[in-house]
């Protein structure tokens, strides 16, 4: 089960495990504003080939915009 | 979104996959760092004072008025131990001559902007409503500081 994790988890994650933070918003929004280091895979695109963009030895966090 | 994006990575073989559920507008609310054409410094956070009087609703309004009389602002953030902002002692709190604990002076509930307000919108406010100064919180209701018009608007028109 992914776990949900709060702001200062994601703080901890990236600071002492070298996670890597995904936005799954399109790109449009992602080009906004998106979280510093953070890479863009929409949802819609989101498969087995996008996600070799991602080491699998190292944590992955997800985020949209918010609970939405 | 997030939860659909998140179980989708674990049916691909990821192990270790986390889903910040509060999001971006949760990050950028907390007064941290965003990139991208809406970066922070186009952010009321990146542009506000965070040296501003403060106080406490105990302390005395005469120490007080005295303090800010001598900082140069026409404003005082009242806040609890934790810096939330309980309330706000404006000019007329500020001309009052009597001496009574801060918390009776107060204006409470000042209207706040998060770190995160877009500049533009900021400077549209308070040209809006004829404000002057914007306080401004982070999500926790900490006191982050206070943004001037005058530096919104110079900062607006060099990004």
């Amino acid at each position: 089960m992914p776990v949900p994790v709060d702001r200062n988890e994601v703080r901890t994650l990236l600071e002492q495990e070298g996670a890597q933070l995904v936005e799954v918003l399109p790109q449009a929004e992602y080009e906004d504003e998106h979280l510093p280091g953070a890479i863009n895979i929409p949802l819609k695109t989101l498969d087995a080939e996008s996600a070799r963009r991602l080491e699998r030895e190292r944590p992955v966090i997800v985020y949209c915009h918010d609970y939405q | 979104m997030s939860p659909r994006a998140a179980s989708r990575l674990e049916s691909l073989g990821f192990e270790r996959v986390y889903d910040y559920v509060a999001g971006k507008a949760d990050w950028a609310a907390f007064g941290l760092a965003i990139e991208g054409r809406w970066h922070s410094g186009t952010r009321v956070g990146a542009h506000a004072h965070t040296r501003v009087p403060g106080c406490g609703p105990s302390d005395r309004l005469q120490e007080v008025r005295e303090r800010v009389r001598a900082s140069g602002w026409d404003t005082c953030f009242v806040t609890d131990e934790r810096g939330v902002v309980l309330g706000r002692l404006g000019r007329a709190a500020l001309a009052r001559d009597d001496d009574v604990p801060v918390a009776e002076a107060m204006m409470l509930g000042p209207s706040t902007v998060r770190p995160s307000f877009r500049l533009d919108q900021a400077v549209k406010r308070m040209r809006s409503q004829n404000l002057s100064t914007l306080p401004v919180t982070r999500s926790d209701g900490v006191l982050v500081g206070i943004i001037r018009r005058e530096d919104a608007e110079r900062a607006l028109a060099s990004l």
